[in-house]
C-alpha cells in the first residue's frame, strides 16, 4: 500500500518514502511467485543471490538520471558503471559483466554520447568487467534530459561468502572506507544556479578491489553496503532495520573533509547523508576492526577510512550519533531528499 | 573549518554547561525564538546539558512554519496555471495545504524551481520572457533585504513578468503577542541573524514593557549556551536588558543599507501567522510603488482565504505553550512524510526536529527534558 496518488521525486530519492514504495509496491507483488529461491529474502541487500548447480551469482540492476551528465570527478557513464559493480561487490561477488541499456533523446549530441561510452569502458576495465550486452532506445526531444542508463550486473560469489544484515551482531564494529560526501557536493557544486568556488570532486570509484582485500584477507566481514543516495544515514538505517539492531556512531570519528564539511554549513545539509558514489561501510567483527580500518587505509581514496561505532541491542533499528560532548541524537531516514533551508 | 569549529569546542561547551548550572538557583523558561537556533539545540544535545531547574521552548521563528496555510494554498494555485514558473526556497516545497503541497502541484506538472536566491528567480525572468515567473518571498528580516532587491533588479530592468507572492513577518509583534497573551516565558534568545539586520532597537520597548531579558544569540553550540547562561545571569539579578551575546555579526543598529533597502520597497502590514493568527503590523508588503510585482494582485490570489485546521497543537508548538511530543498526533498520524502541521515538515520547525532526533528515547531522557 503506498500513500500516495502520484510518484513524487522522493520516491527515488533513497529515503523513506523509496522504501515504502519498494516494502508497498514492488516487493509484495514481484516476490509472489519465485521460480529461484534467492539466499537473502528479496530487497534486503544491493543484489539479489541464488545458488545454480555449479555457482553462485549475484544479480543487480540500476537506473543513472545525473544531472549535469558531466560533473568534477566523473560522468553518467563512470557512474553507470562503478554504481552497479559497487552493488555486486557489497554483496559478497566478484563483477563479471554488465549489461548497458541506453534511453536517448533526440537531438542528443553524438560527442558527447561518445564521450559517455569511452568513459564506460575505461571504467569497466578498471573495474574488471565487460559491457557485454546492451539496448538502446531513442525518446522524443523533450522526453528524456540528454541520456538515461541502466546497467544490469552479474557476479560470482565464493562458496564460502555470506554477508547481509541477517549477520550483524551486538558488538560488530562499524567501519567507513573513506570520507563522506564528495560526489553529492561535486554534484550540487555545479548544478544550475548553485555553482561556487572550489573545486570537490565525485568520489566515485570502483569498491570490488576493497571488498576483495577485506575477504581474502581473512577479515570477518558481516555486511557490506556501498553509500549511495542518502548517505551513510540511509545505508545504516537500512541494515539496523534489517538487522533488528541499534547503531551507535562516534560524530568526531566520522571523516568529512573541510570542503565538504564547508559547504554541508553552507547549504544547510547534513554530511551523514549526503550521498557517495565510491564509499562503503562494512560491519565487521569488533576483533578485525582495526585491520578492516587499516586494509581500507591502503586502498585509493582510503586514506581516511575509519571505525566509527558498534551495533548494539538496544534500540533496534534506530542509528544513533553521539556527540562530542557525550549527547546523542538520532540519525533518521529522511522522507526523501535533503532540502536546503531558507535561512 | 574556521567560524564552526571552533563554537563546536567539546571542553568549552562542557565548561560552559557547567557554568549554567553554577548561576542557575531557580527554574527558569527560556524561550529561544529561532527555528535555526532550535535546530542547533536538539542535533547538538544542548538541551540534555542543562540543569533541569531550566527549560528551553521552542518559538515561532521558523518562516515556513509561520506561513499561513492560505499562502501555501495561493502558491499552489499561481504554480497551477499554465505558463507560470514558481521558484521558492526548498523548504516550502513540502508544506502542507489546505489541498495540496507545491511538491505535488509539481508533480502534476506545475513548474516549481528551488532556487537558492531571490536573484535567482529574477535571471529566470529575464531567461525566460514568456513566462511568468513568481518568487515565493518567504522569511523574517533575514531574507527581507535579497527579496527586496531582486525586486529592484526586476524593477530596473523593466522586467514584467516577474513578481513577488510576499509572505513576509517581523519577529518582535510575535514577541509581543505571546507576551500579551500571557505566555509563561522568563527570557529569550532572540534571533542573530534577524537582528543582524533590523538590529536590536525594536526589542527595548518590549524588555522594559515585559521586564524579560532578551538576548541576541547565534546558533553555534557555544553561542546558545553562552546566550543561555547572559539570560540566566539577568534573570538571578532579576534585570531585564538587552544584550547581544552574537557580536560578531550584530551591531545594535543593524545594517542600515539593508533596512534602507527593505523600507523603499516594503511596508509594514498586518499578517496572518500559521498558529498565532492575525497579529497587527508584523508583516511586510510591497509598497506602492512595486505593487506591479505583487503577485497576489498580478494572479488575484486574494480571493483564496482559507482558515487552519483544527487538530493538531502546531498554535501552541509554535508559542512554546506545549512540546511537540505533547501532541497526540506526534510521530503517529504526523510525521514528515504526512506532516499536519507545518512545524513537522521544514527542518527548521520544533516537530521535526524533535521526531529526527528524539524519537526514541535515548540514555538522557532520564533528566526529564526530553520526551517520553
Amino acid at each position: 500500500m503506498v500513500h500516495y496518488t502520484e510518484v513524487q521525486l522522493a520516491h527515488g530519492g533513497g529515503g523513506r518514502l523509496m522504501r515504502e514504495l519498494i516494502r508497498g509496491l514492488f516487493l509484495p507483488v514481484f516476490s509472489r511467485r519465485l521460480a529461484l529461491t534467492a539466499e537473502l529474502p528479496l530487497g534486503s541487500h544491493d543484489s539479489a543471490v541464488f545458488s545454480i548447480p555449479g555457482a553462485r551469482l549475484a544479480i543487480t540492476t540500476d537506473g543513472y538520471v545525473v544531472r549535469p551528465l558531466f560533473f568534477p570527478g566523473g560522468d553518467i557513464g563512470r557512474l553507470a558503471v562503478f554504481g552497479t559493480v559497487n552493488d555486486l561487490a557489497v554483496s559478497g561477488a566478484e563483477p563479471i559483466a554488465l549489461a548497458a541499456a541506453f534511453i536517448l533523446e533526440e537531438g542528443f549530441p553524438m560527442r558527447d554520447l561518445e564521450r559517455v561510452v569511452m568513459s564506460m569502458q575505461e571504467a569497466a576495465e578498471m573495474a574488471g568487467v565487460s559491457i557485454v550486452t546492451g539496448d538502446t532506445k531513442v525518446v522524443d526531444k523533450g522526453k528524456g534530459d540528454g541520456v538515461f542508463i541502466t546497467t544490469t550486473g552479474v557476479g560470482l560469489l565464493a562458496s564460502r561468502v555470506v554477508v547481509g544484515p541477517h549477520r550483524v551482531q551486538p558488538g560488530d564494529a562499524v567501519v567507513v572506507s573513506g570520507d563522506l560526501g564528495r560526489h553529492g557536493i561535486a554534484i550540487l557544486s555545479v548544478r544550475e544556479g548553485l555553482e561556487f568556488q572550489g573545486t570537490i570532486e565525485s568520489d566515485c570509484a570502483p569498491l570490488h578491489a576493497h571488498v576483495k582485500a577485506l575477504l581474502h584477507q581473512g577479515v570477518d566481514v558481516r555486511c557490506l553496503r556501498d553509500l549511495t543516495r542518502g548517505g551513510l544515514a540511509a545505508a545504516l538505517n537500512e541494515i539496523a532495520a534489517e538487522a533488528r539492531l541499534g547503531i551507535v556512531l562516534e560524530e568526531s570519528a566520522i571523516p568529512v573533509s573541510q570542503e565538504v564539511s564547508a559547504a554541508c554549513e553552507l547549504l544547510g545539509l547534513d554530511p551523514l547523508y549526503v550521498a557517495c558514489e565510491g564509499r562503503l561501510v562494512a560491519f565487521v567483527a569488533a576483533k578485525d576492526a582495526e585491520r578492516a580500518q587499516a586494509i581500507l587505509r591502503e586502498l585509493p581514496g582510503g586514506h581516511q577510512a575509519a571505525i566509527i561505532g558498534r551495533c548494539v541491542s538496544d534500540h533496534p533499528g534506530v542509528v544513533v550519533a553521539r556527540g562530542p560532548w557525550g549527547t546523542d541524537r538520532i540519525v533518521d531516514l529522511l522522507s526523501g531528499e535533503q532540502m536546503p533551508r531558507i535561512c | 573549518m574556521k567560524f564552526v569549529h571552533e563554537f563546536r569546542d567539546p571542553a568549552k561547551v562542557k565548561a560552559l554547561a557547567g557554568q549554567i548550572a553554577a548561576v542557575a538557583t531557580k527554574p527558569w523558561t527560556i524561550m529561544e525564538i529561532c527555528g535555526g537556533q532550535t535546530h542547533a539545540i536538539l542535533r547538538f544535545g544542548l538541551d540534555q546539558l542543562l540543569p533541569s531547574a531550566l527549560t528551553l521552548v521552542h518559538g515561532p521563528g521558523c518562516p515556513v512554519c509561520v506561513t499561513p496555510v492560505e499562502l501555501i494554498d495561493r502558491a499552489v494555485a499561481v504554480a497551477s496555471q499554465p505558463g507560470v514558473i514558481l521558484c521558492s526556497f526548498g523548504d516550502m516545497l513540502r508544506v502542507p495545504g489546505s489541498e495540496s503541497d507545491l511538491l505535488t502541484a509539481k508533480s502534476r506538472g506545475a513548474d516549481v524551481r528551488v532556487v537558492y536566491s531571490p536573484l535567482d528567480a529574477v535571471e529566470i525572468a529575464r531567461k525566460n520572457p514568456t513566462r511568468e515567473v513568481v518568487f515565493f518571498a518567504v522569511g523574517f528580516e533575514t531574507t527581507a533585504p535579497a527579496n527586496a532587491m531582486a525586486v529592484l533588479h526586476a524593477y530596473h530592468r523593466k522586467l514584467t513578468n516577474f513578481s513577488l507572492l510576499v509572505a513576509h513577518v517581523l519577529v518582535p509583534p510575535a514577541i509581543e503577542a505571546m507576551l500579551h497573551d500571557g505566555a509563561k516565558i522568563d527570557g529569550f534568545l532572540a534571533a542573530g541573524h534577524v537582528c543582524t539586520i533590523s538590529g536590536i532597537e525594536e526589542y527595548e520597548p518590549i524588555c522594559q514593557r515585559f521586564r524579560v531579558p532578551i538576548v541576541v544569540t547565534g546558533f553555534e553550540p557555544l553561542d546558545i549556551l553562552q546566550g543561555i547562561e547572559m539570560c540566566v545571569r539577568q534573570l538571578e539579578a532579576g534585570e531585564a536588558r538587552v544584550e547581544i551575546q552574537y557580536d560578531r555579526s550584530v551591531r545594535p543598529e543593524g545594517n542600515r543599507v539593508a533596512q534602507e533597502m527593505v523600507a523603499r520597497v516594503f511596508e509594514v502590514t498586518d499578517r496572518k501567522w500559521r498558529g498565532l493568527g492575525l497579529l497587527p503590523r508584523s508583516g511586510l508588503r510591497l509598497r506602492e510603488e512595486f505593487r506591479q510585482f505583487d503577485a497576489e494582485i498580478r494572479f488575484r490570489l486574494s480571493e483564496i482565504v482559507r482558515e487552519e485546521a483544527a487538530g493538531c497543537l502546531a498554535g501552541l508548538v509554535l508559542q512554546g505553550k506545549a512540546r511537540p511530543s505533547e501532541c497526540p498526533f506526534f510521530g503517529l498520524q504526523c510525521t514528515p512524510e504526512h506532516p499536519l502541521g507545518a512545524p513537522m515538515v521544514s527542518s527548521e520547525g520544533a516537530c521535526a526536529a524533535y521526531y529526527r532526533y528524539r524519537r526514541v528515547p535515548t540514555a538522557s531522557d532520564a533528566r526529564g527534558q526530553v520526551p517520553k
